[in-house]
């Protein structure tokens, strides 16, 4: 069997101490947006937002890690929901944001005001 | 539960009778939901990112947008109610992997007291939410629309928001709200806002210390800072354009609806497609954290009653417990796109 039946209550806090403390963090970060991480770009997104979604994803680890005990799983169960997600969403948001950037060009750039 | 014989197996990993992923059939089962449930999460999210690099010079900013929390009314607070309702269910998470943990342990009372926080921890939750959409939908301040479709807002000398409900004059109009009982059994019409654009201009003209906002998000650049129609004392670098005074009164003159609070068609914060976005995804959200409380219930119940004592096995305990993470996944990712990004 895949998990021993052991009690790991310890585990449980720390994580909850680390998602506590990140999205202290976050929220930290949201309302006083510092202005070297907001007016710097890194690949046309500002590093705030970089910290966010870097952030958002170590929490996404922790919780499916180990509050959905995917640590403890085989191999093979991990992969196959993990990489599917993966793959998939990083395809999606590259093409609909690519898409969306497009539209907007087209419409700032055309010669019909369409808001205003 | 092993019902299928396992004679014939030996050596055969996926020939059948037992378990090559070393989860059971239920949880196995319960992780392909939640990869689908994820999917279409992220279609959702993608979806809202395909729309708001759309309009990306126009989206409201969230942290204008979110600002209530309980008791502390007219004192404007990002973030702060709703970095609450992330704890709430953070911490719900963690009674729920608790209660797997005792099942674990197969401590029947310790499984009941941490699933009966859990589904505390899931009410609080929806009703916050609830009271989230109570504030979106009444909206605070109030806007204008125009004929080409742009919003605009009111602020002050120092770029304050300003309500329609401070300035807006009262002229002798009067324009009675059609319901069904006034008219035949099926007229009737949305709510009338409060003030009609013909008051507000009348308002905006009485006050000149007055200015609009309007919904694009304004960049420093050498053009922009020599253009003559905004107000380049209130504008500040990414937040919303600030007009100068003529160019305000040129603009409300083409107003043609008076926009208070949110709905499916138009809101005041700005983009349309904004409120729908914000009423599916976070509903659909909540939708979810509303199952997931019914169904841990059901589970709740089934502890007490000793049915999972009698399996000698909780797993049905972390079966939920699963999708109760996941609830709280998701909701990790749309506390970013919406609140934070």
């Amino acid at each position: 069997m895949s998990h021993e039946h052991v009690s790991n209550t310890k585990r449980i806090w720390t994580v909850f101490g680390i998602l506590s403390v990140i999205t202290i963090v976050e929220v930290f970060f949201g309302i006083t947006k510092p202005e070297f991480l907001h007016m710097n770009n890194f690949l046309s997104m500002n590093l705030l937002n970089w910290l966010f979604i870097i952030l958002t994803l170590v929490k996404a680890y922790y919780i499916v890690y180990a509050f959905m005990h995917m640590e403890g799983e085989k191999s093979v169960l991990r992969y196959a929901v993990i990489l599917p997600l993966i793959f998939l969403v990083i395809y999606l948001l590259f093409i609909l944001l690519t898409e969306g950037n497009y539209v907007f060009e087209v419409f700032k750039n055309s010669t019909i005001k369409w808001n205003f | 539960m092993e019902t299928v014989t396992t004679e014939n197996s030996v050596g055969k990993t996926w020939g059948g009778g037992n378990e090559p992923m070393g989860a059971s059939y239920g949880k196995l089962m319960m992780w392909f939901f939640i990869v689908s449930d994820a999917l279409t999460f992220s279609g959702f999210l993608a979806a809202y990112g395909f729309s708001r690099f759309k309009f990306i010079e126009t989206w409201p900013l969230a942290d204008e947008v979110f600002t209530h929390v309980p008791f502390m009314h007219g004192n404007p607070q990002p973030m702060l109610y709703v970095a609450f309702m992330t704890f709430i269910l953070i911490f719900s998470s963690v009674t729920m992997v608790l209660a797997v943990d005792a099942g674990h342990q197969m401590k029947k009372d310790k499984v009941a007291v941490y699933l009966f926080l859990t589904i505390i921890g899931g009410l609080i939750f929806v009703g916050s939410q609830a009271w989230e959409w109570k504030n979106f939908i009444k909206g605070e301040y109030g806007a204008v629309e125009t004929k080409g479709g742009s919003l605009l807002q009111f602020v002050d000398k120092d770029g304050k928001r300003v309500a329609l409900a401070e300035f807006a004059a009262t002229l002798p109009e009067e324009r009675e709200q059609l319901t069904r009982n006034k008219g035949r059994w099926f007229m009737d019409e949305a709510t009338l806002p409060e003030y009609s654009v013909a008051e507000v201009q009348a308002g905006f003209k009485a006050h000149p210390d007055l200015f609009i906002r309007t919904e694009t998000i304004y960049e420093d650049s050498p053009a922009s800072e020599k253009d003559s129609k905004i107000n380049h004392e209130l504008t500040k670098h990414k937040h919303k354009t600030i007009l100068t005074r003529s160019e305000s009164e040129l603009r409300l003159t083409q107003a043609s609806l008076v926009v208070e609070g949110a709905n499916l068609t138009r809101n005041e914060y700005g983009s349309k497609l904004f409120a729908d976005f914000f009423f599916f995804i976070t509903g659909f959200h909540g939708f979810h954290v509303f199952s997931g409380v019914v169904i841990n219930c059901i589970i709740f119940f089934n502890v007490i009653l000793g049915t999972y004592e009698k399996r000698r096995s909780y797993e049905m305990v972390e079966k939920v417990g699963l999708y109760w993470h996941f609830v709280d996944l998701v909701w990790v990712f749309v506390f970013t796109v919406f609140y934070l990004v």
